[in-house]
């Protein structure tokens, strides 16, 4: 065995293998993690599988863009990410008891901590057209998973 | 006294401070709809006001990151960094600030989780870091022999460029036409931006500890090494821990998985060196700034050991959507990241200086306040967060509005324990300040010249 001593690295390399002396620094190490973070970052933007198009998906562009405006990520959650004041609204759309005409209701009445909102007619369709995709994706009741032996979670 | 004459350095840590108190005093107001409903609902309402937290929290972090990086820098290669980009970032600092508290009290939102204002306001931030980064370069120079802080430094300065631009991908319409993309490309983006400012807050860690025991040995180490790129490599890829309910790829989440299961290897360690750790709090105790270096050492094991289990999808089911995500988030911002900035702030602040007398006995006791009421603060949040979860997973739920009343006394309990901490860390933050401009002005005025040099000759660039 060969014994490279560098001021950084250790590398014990068989007698067999050797070619040349290796070191290993501290840029190496940096260099191949950032090419390895760019790969995975590259493939999650083009690879990753994206839901079937449908007539409603520039509306769910836009409805996510009214549901930014109004700042509702602050007090709601989306599969259970966000502010914790009020419920999640993942499955608000298809809830039993709630739905459409509850959802407008709430913004245009507001109840105890939630103020009301004055949205136009365009922006209360983009958004309930946003909350109908989301419902679409699956949900968040975290009653509706299963785990597995790894310990991995998936919705049942 | 002159602003222009003080160091870059100081006059972010200075901002940086203020951006705290704010920060602090806005968590309680926001804190107060839990308990009071209804109370300040339109004025300006919880829709403005954890914004206002949040990102005057955040501007604590990154203006105090950046004001250390530079007060570093100028102790390692004293008169290379570069006074007019680091001038001109700080005005597009102050500038962004002021229009961003600004939006939020006029309800001018646009953003996403942590970033609610206008993307607009995001532009003038991303180039005040740019400045950052050409600065770091050009002071700290080659890459040749660098300690590990430096590494550190320069990764959370580059990382946090990369991760606050992937954040505005969704300004695309094709990222957010498909909702379940668009959400794991935000999470992503966020769960890599925290590492990043991580980063350099750790690296500052280190940069103090090499200062305090006067010796850069550790921070050169293959151990100190092999840790900054364990947290480098979970910068990187396990930020999908944030999404395990999201039906996203599998590859996504087992890797979030896998990635998060390694930081075990610290928890591990922590428990492996309990007994340096403790001889080391022997030898540096007497120095005030190491005590904050101290609790955050308590602090990371504490949340490091709820992290890695809460990263267990099979219990992240459960605490999913709770407060105890808040608890955790809370205790690292304020337990860790905070307790290390307030640390180098005492240290780079000349905590020592002679000519005016640091009130120690004060802030040695608001520190100790702040310790117990963050640590009642943290417990009952993780409580309120269980009953939560008991109630998500009943098979025959109450209506939410019920729970949530139910969860008052926890909520009585954080508020009150949240007032405690505001004025503790908040004096400390205020009496930082002062003593600093006071000492400043007596030395401005020319009543002496002695700075106390209390330990191990440390120099203060003015």
């Amino acid at each position: 065995m060969i014994l490279i001593i560098s001021d950084n690295f250790v590398l014990l390399i068989p007698r067999s293998t050797f070619v040349a002396a290796i070191v290993i620094r501290p840029l190496h190490i940096f260099s191949v993690l950032c090419f390895a973070f760019l790969s995975y970052s590259i493939s999650i933007y083009t690879f990753l599988p994206a839901e079937h198009s449908s007539a409603g998906i520039s509306r769910t562009a836009e409805g996510r863009l009214v549901w930014q405006k109004y700042n509702c990520q602050s007090c709601h959650q989306l599969y259970g990410l966000g502010g914790y004041l009020g419920p999640d609204l993942t499955n608000i759309y298809s809830a039993k008891g709630r739905g459409e005409i509850f959802i407008k209701a709430m913004l245009r009445s507001g109840v105890r901590q939630m103020p009301a909102f004055d949205l136009a007619p365009e922006e209360v369709a983009d958004l309930l057209e946003f909350l109908k995709a989301a419902d679409a994706s699956g949900t968040a009741d975290p009653r509706h998973f299963k785990i597995r032996l790894s310990g991995m979670i998936e919705q049942k | 006294m002159s602003f222009k004459n003080l160091h870059i350095g100081k006059l972010f840590l200075l901002l940086s401070l203020v951006m705290l108190v704010t920060g602090l005093v806005f968590g309680l107001l926001a804190g107060l709809s839990y308990v009071l409903p209804g109370q300040l609902k339109e004025l300006p309402g919880f829709v403005s006001l954890r914004p206002l937290h949040v990102s005057s929290v955040q501007f604590w972090i990154l203006l105090g990151a950046s004001g250390c990086v530079f007060c570093g820098l100028e102790l390692l290669n004293p008169g290379k960094l570069n006074r007019t980009l680091g001038r001109l970032q700080l005005l597009l600092w102050v500038i962004t600030i002021s229009g961003i508290l600004r939006s939020y009290f006029l309800k001018d939102f646009g953003g996403r989780e942590y970033w609610e204002f206008n993307p607009l306001w995001a532009l003038p931030l991303a180039l005040a870091w740019l400045l950052f980064l050409i600065n770091f370069f050009i002071s700290a120079g080659s890459l040749k022999n660098w300690p590990v802080y430096l590494w550190m430094w320069m990764t959370g300065i580059v990382f946090f460029l990369f991760t606050f631009t992937e954040n505005y991908l969704w300004l695309f319409p094709c990222f957010r036409e498909h909702f379940v993309k668009d959400m794991t490309i935000q999470w992503k983006a966020n769960g890599s931006l925290v590492g990043a400012w991580n980063q350099i807050i750790y690296g500052t860690s280190f940069f103090l500890m090499s200062r305090i025991s006067n010796s850069d040995a550790p921070s050169r180490s293959r151990l100190s090494f092999g840790m900054y790129f364990l947290g480098l490599f979970n910068l990187m890829f396990n930020w999908g821990h944030h999404i395990y309910t999201l039906p996203t790829a599998s590859y996504v989440r087992y890797l979030g998985y896998g990635v998060s299961m390694t930081e075990w290897l610290i928890f591990l360690r922590i428990i492996y060196t309990w007994r340096q750790s403790v001889t080391d709090i022997q030898k540096h105790y007497s120095y005030f700034p190491y005590r904050f270096l101290m609790a955050a050492d308590l602090w990371v094991f504490l949340n490091l050991g709820q992290a890695l289990l809460m990263s267990v999808p099979a219990i992240n089911v459960y605490t999913h959507g709770t407060h105890v995500t808040v608890a955790h988030a809370m205790a690292t911002t304020i337990g860790i990241n905070s307790m290390i900035l307030l640390g180098a702030c005492c240290d780079f602040l000349g905590a020592t200086c002679e000519l005016v007398s640091f009130p120690l006995k004060r802030v040695n006791r608001l520190f100790h306040i702040s310790q117990l009421s963050l640590l009642i603060f943290w417990l009952s949040l993780n409580i309120a967060g269980v009953k939560k979860a008991i109630w998500q997973m009943s098979p025959h739920q109450i209506p939410f509005s019920r729970m949530m009343e139910g969860l008052q006394p926890w909520f009585v309990v954080f508020i009150l324990a949240g007032t405690v901490l505001m004025i503790s860390l908040g004096s400390i933050a205020i009496l930082l300040i002062r003593h600093y401009l006071l000492c400043t002005l007596k030395k401005s005025s020319g009543n002496a010249s002695n700075i106390n040099q209390s330990h191990n000759n440390h120099e203060y660039p003015d």
